[in-house]
């Protein structure tokens, strides 16, 4: 296929042009593309701030930044990374855009409300925004009674106002994926013949729409508080500010759900690809995201251990997360069963597969110590903790999501990424992570606390490392956004299915048409059947 | 260039949470690389050699599932046990622990021996002795974070919290303040001063003569009239608070709660919450006139406030303060 | 723009995602319900922070709760049950494709929603003349320290403001309904927007039936 013939094809991208109609748009695909933006452009700003913070730790002095400011830093890191980057990012990207089309259906249930959740981003945007230039927040993103409701002088209503609102787009997105699951699915697509990476994306719709409005709630108390002192996290008033701490993890601890499940399916959809196999164990698979989901919402107290919570509340907790661990654990299993006789490709998005599940491995056991009551006595507030949660977010679902970018990237514009970059950028930001991440489990079980400013000499080494991995790191995030950009204009034509990949989604011309389907297929065979596949001609890359 | 890699183990709890670590890095050793081993291997024995590879589908096998379901719970429930013991024999400081008061506030450490000293950021206790911290805060919440002991505790404002420790080792600790409280939050932090027993002592009797807590709390007392509503012998409007700490005590709602240090706390800043049965809520509330600090010195004289011995004639005027609480640390009088 | 001439023109009852209307239906039904389960646990993280402090403190909840106007909260309660009684009246209306019957009941639904909101609004001027709104003018006589005191009025005009404010939404809601009915809009075989607002309605007035007794019913006694 010529360039001259991808450009009088129609697709979903050039049927219309002009603000307006991408403005207006009620085309799932469309949309996505719009979180895309979205959420990449908070990734970048959530990324100045931690290379400010990197940059600070260098030395053991604070001398790059009062301790005010950087108190803001990490703050306004926490904030734009989880609530505008990660908790939207895959499945208001990639979820979007293929959910519909993974299960034969030509738009989500409530095209409107979908355009609705991503304004709703935007404006919480807005207003996060806002309250970072109009002098920041420096609460932490955790937002921790009475310091926040009480003590902090800083832009706490505002942000958690855009906090608040993008709540909704989370929650709406959730609803619209669930009913689109359980009522648009194509003839022939029953549950269990559908992709993992739906499974993954229903199970996260789950917790959006039961976690959130908690920590909507919660908001709305910490506004109460703050602007009418009514004390209900005051203790001069009576009030428990403990209270305030579970509320928060209710919502925030199934937070990392929402941001890993997607994530998995992601995972779940490129191991099989490019093994070319049916992911093993795929009941399991589906069913662990459930579980995940559900147990999700028992653990939240593993937050609370030393925070005054009784022994006995310790326990049950501590107990339950280590049920939660279980099913990720069996789909760590299953994918690496999956590769045993497989036809492996080492294309990048299996690279970051790859990737994904050693650091998440690595990351997901750290989770294991943090369960356990008296360890994670002395090391919770530590760089111990961050260096488990970037593991799992960071190694985890943002390796995840460049993986599926690449993987989906010719179906959604027609064009090829130059592979050899592609590679390079996939080894440099994995060598960069590392380097960041494990010094400072190193340093966490030294006792380095968490949000420090300045800091111990001895624990300065630790510190270059991860700053010099950072450097790395930020290097090989930088790449990917040109070489896409370069790939719009330049990249090779890719056909429909240049990975040899089962799916609706690979049935459809890339880009595909604005309105997904011809005609709505009737689905016949059970998800990744690589024999209705191969010897179909398989597009070069 | 000597680059420490691992902390000071210098408590009683440090080897405890040492080898659950070596434990959980052990299997989590063994998980990587198994996971690690196999993907590389996998990936490269079964690489794709030619375009139309068609793989022979194998979807599942029960029985690997329920093995790698149940060998890591199983695995999982050792780091569960494990820690939650640990966590237990930190709940629970022996009852001859020696009592330390700390109040935390932005951005400071106020600590308080029972004998009267008092330190600012600074700790001195004796290694060989359990050492208990009720503490709590006078603004946000703080954590009071010691590495080399392993052991930290938030501090929240309107409440007591307890930590307890005993050092096995003389030197010089790390105290951090492990909960993010504001512009100094980094600032806030200390030194935990472990010392030998007898150089403990010779630390105690040096330096400024205090007022022990109980006797301060016993102005305290006088200053706020107290004695006039809770006489010694019960003849007052309100209960005597001789004998009265530990022991169990009636309300007028039927139910009965210890005198506890969060009981008096709360008896001082908040009487109405609790009524003792047979009395009026005529007490007021002593917020605001009172700080942390000196509620902890209330308490103190209060506990201090033993009945007089039976068959002694003690006039019902007279109140024997005994200073401190069971120490064998010499009075600094 | 050529659009793809593959499914028949978009019509309300038939949008271009769906494949029959029946699929619509079911669909915006199921939308609803999912919504509201997120607004129960919304209510819900509301009733955790009451059921925390009421436990706290029993006998001041009592009593700041005895200081509120059962009478006029039970008057309130029977307005907003007969609301829903007409709101089932005006869905049934639209099933059977009644149209003066349907706005009747519309408008008979929206007016006793404000009715409940005019009362509020008495309600809440009571509270201020009493000193009863948390902030610097509060104050509670009966009890002797005003935190308490002021964190039961301050769960009270925070779980009956978000209940009121969902009752002005849904009177914009009704509004909206009203105006489309008028002209005609729905048919017995496109009325799904009445049936899924009848939800939301009975939802609101259901939160207000847990509302009632647990905010002004503690410690009632008969005499």
């Amino acid at each position: 296929m010529n360039t001259a013939a991808i450009e009088t094809q129609e697709n979903y991208l050039n049927a219309g042009y002009g603000l307006k109609s991408w403005l207006l748009t009620k085309d799932h695909k469309r949309i996505a593309i719009l979180y895309l933006i979205t959420v990449t452009i908070f990734f970048f700003i959530g990324g100045i701030f931690a290379s400010l913070i990197r940059i600070e730790l260098l030395t053991p002095q604070g001398d790059l930044v009062s301790s005010e400011t950087y108190n803001k830093l990490f703050t306004m890191h926490g904030i734009a990374m989880i609530f505008f980057f990660l908790i939207p990012s895959i499945p208001a990207t990639l979820g979007n855009f293929f959910l519909p089309m993974m299960i034969g259906a030509r738009d989500l249930a409530f095209p409107r409300i979908n355009l609705l959740s991503w304004y709703l981003l935007v404006i919480g945007g807005a207003f996060a925004l806002f309250a970072m230039l109009a002098g920041g927040v420096d609460t932490g993103w955790t937002f921790y009674t009475p310091y926040s409701t009480t003590y902090s002088n800083s832009w706490v209503i505002a942000t958690a106002l855009g906090i608040f609102v993008s709540g909704f787009s989370s929650i709406l997105t959730g609803l619209n994926f669930i009913v689109t699951v359980h009522r648009m699915r194509a003839p022939g697509m029953t549950w269990f013949r559908m992709p993992l990476f739906v499974w993954a994306n229903y199970a996260t719709a789950v917790i959006q729409v039961l976690g959130t409005p908690v920590v909507a709630v919660t908001l709305v108390l910490v506004f109460c508080e703050r602007v009418f002192h009514i004390g209900i996290f005051d203790p001069n008033l009576g009030g428990d500010p403990v209270l305030f701490q579970h509320m928060f993890w209710f919502y925030s601890h199934p937070a990392v759900y929402i941001m890993v499940l997607p994530a998995m399916g992601v995972i779940s959809e490129i191991i099989s690809v490019f093994s070319r196999k049916p992911i093993f164990g795929y009941h399991f698979v589906a069913f662990s995201s459930m579980a995940i989901a559900v147990i999700g919402f028992l653990v939240w107290g593993h937050h609370l251990f030393v925070s005054t919570q009784s022994v006995y509340a310790g326990l049950v907790f501590s107990f339950l997360s280590y049920f939660v661990a279980i099913p990720s654990a069996v789909k760590v299993f299953n994918w690496t069963a999956t590769l045993y006789k497989g036809s492996i490709s080492f294309a990048t998005p299996m690279l970051y597969a790859f990737g994904f599940i050693g650091l998440f491995t690595i990351g997901g056991l750290t989770g294991l110590f943090v369960a356990s009551l008296g360890f994670d006595v002395h090391v919770t507030d530590t760089y111990f903790v961050v260096a488990h949660f970037h593991y799992v977010m960071v190694g985890g679902t943002i390796m995840a999501f460049l993986g599926g970018l690449h993987y989906w990237w010719p179906k959604m514009t027609g064009r090829m990424y130059p592979e050899n970059w592609a590679k390079l950028s996939a080894a440099i930001i994995f060598v960069g992570f590392n380097l960041t991440f494990f010094p400072q489990f190193i340093l966490g079980y030294m006792g380095m606390p968490r949000r420090y400013h300045v800091y111990p000499d001895e624990f300065q080494v630790l510190h270059v490392l991860s700053t010099a991995g950072a450097s790395i790191l930020a290097i090989g995030y930088l790449f990917p956004m040109f070489y896409f950009m370069w790939s719009l204009r330049y990249g090779e034509v890719a056909g429909a299915n240049p990975w040899g990949a089962t799916g609706l989604e690979w049935k459809t011309p890339s880009p595909p048409p604005v309105h997904n389907f011809d005609e709505i297929p009737v689905v016949t065979h059970e998800a990744y059947d690589y024999s209705t596949v191969v010897g179909e001609g398989v597009e070069v890359g | 260039m000597k680059i420490p890699l691992f902390p000071e183990s210098a408590s009683n709890f440090a080897p405890d949470v040492d080898h659950l670590l070596y434990y959980l890095v052990a299997v989590s050793v063994f998980f990587t690389v198994l996971i690690f081993a196999s993907i590389f291997y996998f990936a490269i024995r079964y690489r794709r050699r030619s375009d139309n590879e068609l793989p022979k589908p194998i979807h599942a096998s029960l029985v690997l599932e329920i093995a790698w379901s149940v060998i890591p719970f199983g695995l999982t429930m050792v780091m569960f046990a494990w820690g939650a013991n640990i966590f237990f024999k930190e709940s629970r400081p022996p009852k001859d622990a020696m009592q330390i008061y700390v109040v935390a506030k932005q951005w400071m450490w106020k600590l308080q021996h029972m004998e009267g000293q008092r330190e600012i950021n600074e700790l001195h206790i004796p290694v060989g002795r359990p050492v208990k911290l009720t503490m709590t805060s006078e603004d946000a919440i703080h954590s009071f974070f010691v590495p080399a002991f392993r052991t930290k505790q938030d501090v929240v404002p309107g409440r007591y919290s307890t930590t307890w420790f005993t050092a096995t080792k003389p030197g010089k600790y790390h105290l951090f303040c492990a909960e993010y409280c504001g512009t100094k939050h980094s600032g806030m932090t200390g030194w935990i001063y472990a010392m030998e027993p007898q150089d403990y002592q010779a630390w105690l009797s040096g330096g400024r003569s205090f007022g022990s807590l109980a006797e301060n709390g016993e102005k305290l007392f006088q200053d706020l009239a107290c004695g006039n509503c809770h006489k010694a012998d019960g003849s007052g409007r309100c209960p005597s608070l001789v004998g009265l700490y530990g022991r169990s005590v009636q309300l007028a709602d039927g139910r009965f709660v210890n005198a506890d240090e969060a009981y008096l706390r709360e008896s001082i800043l908040q009487p109405n919450a609790k009524i003792v049965a047979g009395y009026q809520p005529l007490m007021p509330t002593f917020q605001g006139q009172v700080t942390e600090e000196g509620v902890l010195e209330l308490i103190e004289y209060i506990k201090s406030l033993a009945p007089p011995p039976a068959g002694a004639g003690t006039t019902p005027a007279e109140i024997n303060v005994n200073p401190g609480v069971a120490t064998a640390a010499p009075s600094n009088r | 723009m050529a659009e793809q001439a593959h499914a028949p023109v978009e019509t309300l009852a038939l949008r271009e995602q769906f494949d029959t209307a029946e699929q619509q239906k079911e669909s915006s039904t199921f939308g609803m319900w999912v919504f509201l389960i997120t607004e129960v646990m919304f209510f819900g993280g509301m009733f955790l922070a009451y059921t925390v402090y009421r436990n706290t403190y029993p006998v001041v909840f009592g009593m700041a709760s005895t200081s509120l106007n059962a009478v006029i909260g039970a008057l309130n309660t029977a307005v907003l049950l007969c609301s829903s009684f007409t709101m089932v009246m005006a869905v049934r209306a639209a099933q059977l494709g009644r149209r003066k019957a349907l706005i009747w009941f519309l408008v008979l639904t929206l007016f006793l929603g404000l009715v409940f909101l005019g009362v509020k609004a008495y309600e809440w001027n009571q509270k201020f003349v009493e000193h009863h709104i948390p902030g610097a003018h509060f104050y509670f006589e009966g009890a002797a320290e005003q935190g308490p005191a002021q964190l039961f009025f301050s769960l009270y005009f925070a779980m009956t403001g978000l209940h009121a404010l969902h009752m002005v939404v849904g009177a914009g809601i009704l509004s909206w309904l009203l105006y489309h009915a008028a002209r005609g809009r729905f048919t017995a075989e496109y009325m799904t927007p009445v049936d899924i607002a009848g939800l939301y309605w009975h939802f609101v007035d259901i939160i207000w039936i847990f509302l009632f007794p647990l905010l002004y019913l503690i410690d009632r006694h008969m005499r």
